[in-house]
């Protein structure tokens, strides 16, 4: 039996484990869930190690040594010390007594990352998204975008006085918020059709793979 | 004997408010799995969103170089593969250069998979692809955003080896692609984070890149607005995304095959929903009175 043959086998028998479920807890499924949490887990610490730690860390500071010892110039590479520093002060959290220190590294990754996302979220989120609800009402011989363009520019601005609590809802500004609301559920309706098809795309892809690549039913 | 049926019929009704879940299940069960033993080929109408995707494509002349990350792990692969399929048959069809990369670790391993399926279809096989002057696998490497920023400069700072080994400087491909303004277009196939909201965001809204995209179904609808600011030439959204671009591409492949169990689960679940719905109302209606 070749590596193939036995890997699908696995595949399918831990693929039945999990679906077992379905019918009510039993140990085949604990068994096939706690396997692929603890494979999971392996994976990628060796994932960690070998494509952050090694290559980001490890390398760059070789290289930077290497310039230090060959030309006798200190290069940039050196400043991947700074984020070896700080991951050593992650790692101190699991020391009571000087657990504290981690939080400096805490601070240092949401102070960059809220700076970073701040201004591309501001303009790709914001102010583009904006931007292209500013549409004419009314395109000349184009009916399909005329109405796009109204659903877009009313479904926008309903759905903004509907988040908008400063005023009771009432009378225009509360019919306004109401088809807000409608608008509002429409997309979660939309959202919900979407979800159900991926969950069941996964779904179709597990049969097919039991049918096809375990059974051998569907060609 | 009026009275009877109402009690009759009110039976029914608690009766299907309170089915055991796990009927449902295999009603679910059947519905998909049936139909996968049928070779029925649905219409699939094509959306202008697939559209956008499969013309920003198309519209490149032989010799285009696209960039293409594979931002998605097996967990999607029944969605994103035949996405990532039609795309290299599309891209290989068309003469395109695919430079390809991932911000998921499994992701390129992703694209090699697809790889090799495609290169079992004779017309592809008889083009006589050659690793690293058709096609280059630039691997995985480490960052999110960060690497899609960084290559916005250069992609030497974030991938100065492709997934083999070899120094970018060493591969024909690469020779003068040193960022954005060298690839004619990127390909996002992407199931979260990162993925086509950060290509978006940091390379579309920065460097004015162009960007057509392949989505989860759950992604998909968060996506639509990009497309509507022009910030995306077009989303493939889930197994229906994939199965337009199949369509357009007259190529019916999985995901064209897959729709079939996917109509009969969605009728079932909509029956499912009606049902419920049904007995619910009727229920409190005579609660009412």
């Amino acid at each position: 039996m070749s590596g193939e043959v036995i890997g699908v086998w696995i595949g399918a028998i831990l693929t039945l484990g999990i679906f077992s479920f379905l019918y009510k807890d039993n140990p085949f499924y604990k068994f096939s869930e706690a396997l692929f949490v603890g494979v999971s887990a392996g994976y990628w610490f060796v994932v960690t190690f070998w494509q952050y730690f090694l290559p980001k860390l490890i390398d760059n500071l070789v290289l930077a040594y290497t310039v230090l010892t060959v030309e006798g110039k200190i290069d940039y590479h050196w400043v991947y010390l700074l984020g070896g520093g700080l991951g050593v002060l992650m790692l101190l959290r699991l020391l009571p007594n000087v657990g504290w220190l981690s939080r400096w590294s805490l601070a240092f990754i949401v102070g960059t990352t809220a700076g970073l996302q701040f201004t591309r979220y501001l303009e790709s989120n914001g102010i583009i998204q904006v931007k292209g609800t500013i549409l004419p009402l009314i395109v000349g011989g184009n009916l399909n975008t005329t109405i796009g363009n109204i659903i877009i520019v009313v479904g926008t601005f309903c759905g903004l006085i509907y988040f908008f609590f400063s005023k009771e809802h009432k009378g225009a500004f509360g019919g306004a918020a109401r088809v807000g609301v409608w608008f509002l559920m429409i997309t979660f309706g939309a959202l919900f059709g979407y979800t159900v098809m991926s969950r069941m795309s996964l779904l179709i892809g597990r049969l097919d793979y039991l049918f096809s690549n375990w059974l051998g039913l569907i060609g | 004997m009026n009275q009877e049926n109402n009690q009759e019929v009110k039976s029914i009704w608690e009766k299907l408010l309170s089915i055991d879940r796990r009927i449902i299940f295999l009603f679910i069960a059947v519905a998909v799995a049936v139909p996968l033993f049928f070779r029925l080929s649905m219409r699939i109408p094509v959306t202008p969103v697939a559209q956008g995707t499969y013309q920003a494509i198309e519209s490149l002349p032989a010799g285009s170089k696209v960039l293409v990350s594979f931002d998605y792990d097996p967990s999607s692969m029944p969605e994103l593969q035949p996405m990532a399929e039609a795309f290299f048959r599309h891209a290989f069809r068309n003469d395109l250069k695919v430079i390809i990369m991932g911000l998921w670790p499994q992701g390129p391993l992703q694209a090699n998979i697809a790889l090799e399926e495609v290169f079992q279809d004779e017309d592809i096989k008889a083009k006589n692809l050659q690793y690293g002057a058709d096609y280059v696998n630039l691997g995985f490497t480490a960052g999110n955003e960060v690497v899609i920023d960084r290559m916005g400069h250069s992609f030497k700072e974030s991938y100065p080896k492709d997934g083999q080994g070899t120094p970018l400087s060493e591969i024909p491909l690469m020779r003068g692609v040193r960022n954005y303004d060298n690839v004619d277009l990127i390909f996002n196939l992407s199931a979260g984070y990162p993925g086509t909201q950060e290509w978006v965001q940091y390379a579309v809204d920065v460097f004015h890149v162009k960007l057509a995209a392949g989505n989860t179904a759950v992604q998909a609808p968060s996506m639509y607005p990009y497309v509507q600011t022009g910030q995306l030439s077009g989303v493939l959204g889930g197994m229906k995304g994939g199965a337009e671009y199949e369509t357009l591409l007259g190529i019916p492949g999985r995901a064209v095959r897959y729709m079939f169990s996917q109509a009969v689960a969605h009728a079932v679940i909509c029956l499912f929903i009606i049902i419920g719905n049904l007995a619910f109302f009727s229920l409190r209606r005579r609660e009412a009175s």
